[in-house]
């Protein structure tokens, strides 16, 4: 995960990351077109695939959609560093496979248009503009083993063969 | 050392005999529910790794109610797929329009909750059935539709923060209040994981209504879940609705909580949580006169009958001021026929406020009630951030359902009292 990191407050909730108004679909390219609407409307018209969001405390927080982490996930955002992130968003993450990293230094660190990359097997988040590497805790083993699977359908079809 | 009555949910749940914060497990639910906007996405990852078989069909619940009566083609094919769903599966509990209501204003009234259940819902409110005894907290789609499959959800135990009310609350101040002053005094990220578990003297002495829109908004403080042991209140409430074998569960005396806090309930006004977080409290008098445009009475927080029946109260022989829309939504069929049925309707009507269907709508945005750009609501949803309630430069104030009746006479935001005494 290599990309310029899009720096992003603290409570960043659900209704910014994609309004209510368009939930009427779950077309993941219509969800995605709306990423971050309402906290930064030319969002999308300028990232790139590969980019990285990064935030202050209790990114994600709000209503349990699910269309958050689906709208970054398919706008091309590689990953999300975030102080920490509401725990539904968290778990909505894990499950459907979007990259999360909570790591307060880096997320306080590190400045819009850095460029980042992050090394799942190191730990570490680099910021590749300032030079600074930054450790992150792994997750649970039990976290990772649905990460490994894919998601938690992925998981859920292992476990029940079929 | 003691459990806590969270702890001990899922311990019952996860086949332990205890467990510790911190803890994973996979518990066994006992109820799991999607609406109009989550269940369809659940739905298709459920189809997309080709499974065809519902864990028990009468433990699963949708309801169709953020977008409906449907507002557009799309929510209607979003609520078709339900329906489909429903039928396909033979699910017990899908309920129609007609049938329905805010999912966690109905469920409880159905009985469909026990208390001692585990409930796991694709909706972030889900958090209301702690006010039974329950535990019960929010998830997302593909939770959901892992659901479906296997009737487990994975979960860390949460640790538990207690919030100890002292004395009897004054007039005019609710559930609602006691919930944002808490949020205001902890933060929207004040109880993040945790679970919230509320007691003392200001809380057994609530009713049910109160208790369910103190839990509902547990989320709004980043909580896991909030919980209410249950006492006399819970007992009656649930006698007649629920069918099935309760647990009643409580925290031991040896307990552990991060932390506790007590206030005294006594000295709790009504409060107004100005935009754009929950947690910008404030009590209604430091806060009277900012002039509104809209006001909402209803909601999963406060569209139960003792909500209607504290704005009827206030709006009893009054109208609404002229440069205000008042939109009261009573949460499901039956709040709706008993409002009717004691004459609340009238008093609205009356008043010049409209009365819909039972409907999310506005709270999340969605319709029934959109805010154009420069507009002011106040409202006694959950949420106040950017652009929730329609345009992103739109606002919202939250309260409970007395300020907001008054308010919607006088046109800015006003005590009770002030309205009641003249």
């Amino acid at each position: 995960m290599k990309g310029k990191c899009w720096k992003f407050g603290n409570n960043v909730n659900t209704d910014e990351i994609i309004p209510a108004r368009y939930l009427n679909t779950t077309n993941t390219k219509e969800l995605a077109a709306h990423c971050m609407e309402d906290a930064d409307p030319n969002f999308m018209k300028k990232i790139k695939a590969g980019d990285i969001i990064v935030a202050g405390d209790n990114f994600g927080c709000g209503s349990s959609r699910e269309h958050a982490p689906i709208a970054i996930k398919f706008a091309g955002i590689s990953c999300v560093i975030a102080k920490s992130f509401a725990r539904i968003f968290f778990r909505n993450a894990i499950n459907i496979g979007l990259p999360i990293f909570e790591c307060p230094e880096a997320a306080e660190q590190i400045r819009e248009g850095d460029a980042a990359e992050v090394s799942l097997s190191s730990g570490e988040i680099l910021n590749l503009t300032s030079k600074k590497r930054f450790k992150f805790e792994p997750f649970p083993l039990e976290m990772q083993e649905i990460i490994q699977a894919g998601g938690l359908m992925n998981f859920v079809k292992k476990k029940m063969a079929v | 050392m003691g459990m806590t009555i969270t702890e001990k949910i899922i311990a019952a749940h996860a086949g332990a005999k205890e467990v510790r914060p911190g803890q994973f497990v996979y518990a066994d639910v006992d109820i799991c529910l999607g609406n109009d906007i989550t269940a369809p996405i659940a739905i298709e990852e459920f189809e997309k790794i080709g499974l065809t078989k519902v864990f028990d069909p009468e433990k699963i619940v949708l309801v169709p109610d953020h977008f409906t009566p449907n507002k557009d083609i799309k929510s209607a094919q979003q609520s078709k797929s339900l329906r489909v769903f429903a039928e396909k599966h033979h699910l017990k509990h899908y309920f129609e329009i007609g049938r329905m209501g805010i999912e966690h204003a109905l469920l409880p009234e159905k009985g469909i909750v026990a208390p001692g259940d585990l409930v796991i819902g694709a909706d972030s409110h889900t958090c209301t059935y702690g006010a039974l005894g329950a535990f019960s907290t929010g998830v997302g789609s593909t939770d959901l539709a892992a659901c479906f499959a296997t009737g487990k959800v994975w979960l860390k135990v949460p640790e538990s923060i207690k919030f100890v009310f002292h004395g009897k609350v004054k007039n005019w101040t609710s559930g609602k209040d006691l919930i944002l002053y808490t949020i205001g005094k902890i933060g929207v990220d004040g109880a993040l994981y945790k679970a919230m578990e509320f007691a003392g003297s200001g809380i057994s002495q609530l009713p049910m209504d109160d208790r369910f829109a103190i839990c509902n908004m547990a989320i709004e403080a980043g909580a896991k879940s909030g919980i209410i042991s249950p006492d006399k209140n819970t007992e009656d409430y649930i006698k007649g609705r629920v069918q099935k074998k309760w647990v009643i569960y409580q925290s031991d005396s040896d307990a552990h909580y991060t932390k506790t806090y007590e206030f005294n309930a006594s000295e709790i006004s009504p409060q107004v949580a100005l935009p754009s977080l929950p947690e910008n409290t404030k009590p209604v008098e430091e806060v009277a006169g900012i002039k509104i445009d809209q006001v909402v009475i209803g909601s999963c927080t406060n569209g139960r009958i003792s909500d209607l029946r504290v704005a009827a109260q206030i709006l009893k022989g009054k109208k609404v001021h002229p440069s205000i829309r008042l939109i009261i939504i009573p949460a499901t069929q039956d709040i709706y026929k008993q409002a009717i049925n004691e004459g609340l309707m009238n008093i609205f009507i009356d008043a010049e406020a409209v009365v819909s269907t039972p409907t999310c709508g506005p709270c999340l945005g969605g319709h029934m009630g959109i805010l154009a750009e420069g507009e002011r609501a106040l409202s006694t949803t959950n949420r106040n951030f950017v652009g929730r309630m329609g345009h992103p430069k739109s606002e919202i104030y939250l309260c409970n359902p007395a300020v907001a009746a008054a308010s919607a006479i006088t046109g800015k935001i006003t005590p009770p009292d002030e309205v009641v005494k003249k």
